[in-house]
């Protein structure tokens, strides 16, 4: 489990997180949905420690990372794996390389495992035959899945992933989206996904968490939201004509 | 002036991150021998063309500018020697790789901020200054002094090469004008220099790359910085040894 602690975040004079506290549960899809410029991002940053908060815990599994030296937070990073939102594959790597990388930097295992393991993972995401290939050769979707494969290759006991969906097409999102999920489900992963994806939200969100300038707005799963009486999750949510159309 | 002492004092902490044991030592050697192909065999092809002109048109222009019964004809070879191996192979050389290896380094950490891949690899516990940066500087600080001592070698030879075919100096002059006065001395003052001049191009330039913020036009904004201000830094810490250890 992954809990932040009344969190603030400021750039400045802008600030950006207001004592923000949620949880994100074991074993399920954990989402942060919210406007682009709620704090979503920056959300998502404080938890692995990209951006260091001005006050307020993150605690993983009673560890508080917050008060954690450069070596302790050291261990509790090898157990977070992260999809970052263009992938962030390594351009100079090809796919097994990449999927290898972790493997080799905190592993003893030896070669052939390693391969095993990589294989393993990049069957996991449906991925044949690739291994060979540079990023600049890979589509957007199969690029986010390279990167499953990588943030999964260290066995992670949390999976964060920073807008999954964006620039892939509706069926390779609902791919990426179920990928997840079901990752989620068969390691018992504590996942935390950063969208604003309506769509990722009612088909993986088990429990999810709407932030609205910088705070913690609402809080609930898949079916609430789509009935709850909030007006701005209600804007949020139905703002599509799409979504209208569903509502009516 | 506050943004200067912020920007030093943001070079000197990526110092401390980056002068760390690596993480994998079996990594970092991987590392260090593709920097060693990229930053030294890379640029050999420069380091060749651009010596053996040098030397040539120092041997030249001292023989044109001495036309005085009062110069031996010798001093064009230690005129050459002495300009190649003081000066011309460890400073310009090592300002033509400025250009060449420092844009390299800090648009290829440049993209690699903007696309996060340095954010990935701190999120995995890896210390990203250490791994990105550490084998760069090292191979820099290693083969630099290599590439000098062949500028060295091949300037001289283009001044032997110009002076005996324009038919300027004759070539037991020349040869005996760079035996003359010899100083072990000076070529250890020139590699001093080099691997001095190493450690400036490449941590100037990674450390632009590595607080890029932005896109592209930052990375491209950040590569040409590099090079700029390794440039100033060359010709600032030039005077800087030069003083110290000739004086």
């Amino acid at each position: 489990m992954i809990e932040v602690k009344n969190i603030h975040k400021s750039f400045g004079s802008n600030h950006v997180l207001k004592d923000v506290s949620a949880s994100f549960e074991q074993g399920k899809v954990n989402m942060i949905i919210g406007q682009s410029g709620s704090g979503k991002t920056v959300l998502i940053k404080c938890i692995v420690g990209l951006h260091e908060v001005d006050s307020g815990h993150i605690v993983f599994d009673d560890r508080d990372f917050t008060s954690m030296d450069y070596k302790q937070r050291k261990n509790v990073r090898k157990e977070i794996g992260m999809l970052f939102q263009g992938a962030a594959l390594f351009d100079s790597l090809n796919v097994e390389e990449n999927v290898m990388f972790p493997l080799n930097m905190f592993s003893d295992m030896p070669r052939e495992a390693k391969i095993d393991r990589v294989n393993f993972c990049l069957d996991k995401v449906n991925l044949e035959n690739v291994n060979k290939l540079f990023p600049s050769e890979l589509s957007g979707g199969m690029k986010k899945r390279v990167a499953i494969a990588r943030a999964i290759a260290l066995n992670p006991k949390y999976l964060l992933c920073d807008e999954p969906n964006s620039g892939l097409d509706p069926r390779t999102s609902i791919l990426i989206d179920n990928l997840i999920s079901e990752i989620t489900k068969e390691f018992n992963i504590t996942t935390v996904i950063n969208t604003h994806d309506m769509n990722s939200v009612v088909e993986v969100g088990d429990k999810i968490a709407f932030i609205f300038r910088g705070q913690l707005w609402w809080e609930g799963n898949h079916l609430e939201i789509l009935n709850t009486d909030n007006k701005e999750v209600n804007d949020f949510v139905y703002a599509t004509e799409l979504m209208k159309k569903i509502k009516k | 002036m506050l943004g200067f002492l912020k920007e030093l004092g943001m070079y000197f902490i990526l110092l401390g991150k980056v002068f760390k044991r690596p993480d994998k030592g079996k990594l970092f050697r991987q590392q260090l021998v593709f920097e060693i192909d990229k930053i030294g065999l890379d640029s050999l092809g420069i380091v060749v063309i651009i010596s053996i002109f040098m030397g040539g048109v120092v041997a030249i222009q001292t023989a044109f500018n001495i036309d005085s019964p009062w110069f031996p004809v010798y001093s064009v070879g230690f005129t050459v020697r002495q300009s190649v191996i003081l000066e011309f192979s460890p400073t310009i050389v090592s300002l033509i790789l400025a250009g060449k290896v420092g844009s390299r380094i800090a648009s290829e950490i440049g993209t690699m901020r903007v696309t996060e891949q340095i954010d990935a690899l701190d999120i995995m516990g890896v210390n990203s200054a250490n791994y990105l940066i550490l084998p760069k500087v090292v191979a820099a600080m290693l083969i630099n002094p290599l590439l000098v001592i062949i500028s060295m070698f091949l300037g001289i030879l283009g001044g032997w090469l110009a002076s005996t075919f324009t038919g300027l100096v004759m070539s037991a002059h020349y040869i005996y004008g760079i035996q003359l006065d010899f100083s072990a001395y000076d070529v250890f003052y020139a590699l001093v220099k080099t691997v001095v001049f190493a450690f400036l191009i490449t941590t100037t330039s990674s450390f632009k790359g590595y607080f890029v913020k932005g896109g592209s036009l930052e990375v491209g904004k950040a590569s040409t910085r590099a090079v700029v201000q390794s440039s100033i830094l060359i010709i600032l810490f030039n005077l800087i040894l030069t003083q110290m250890l000739l004086a």
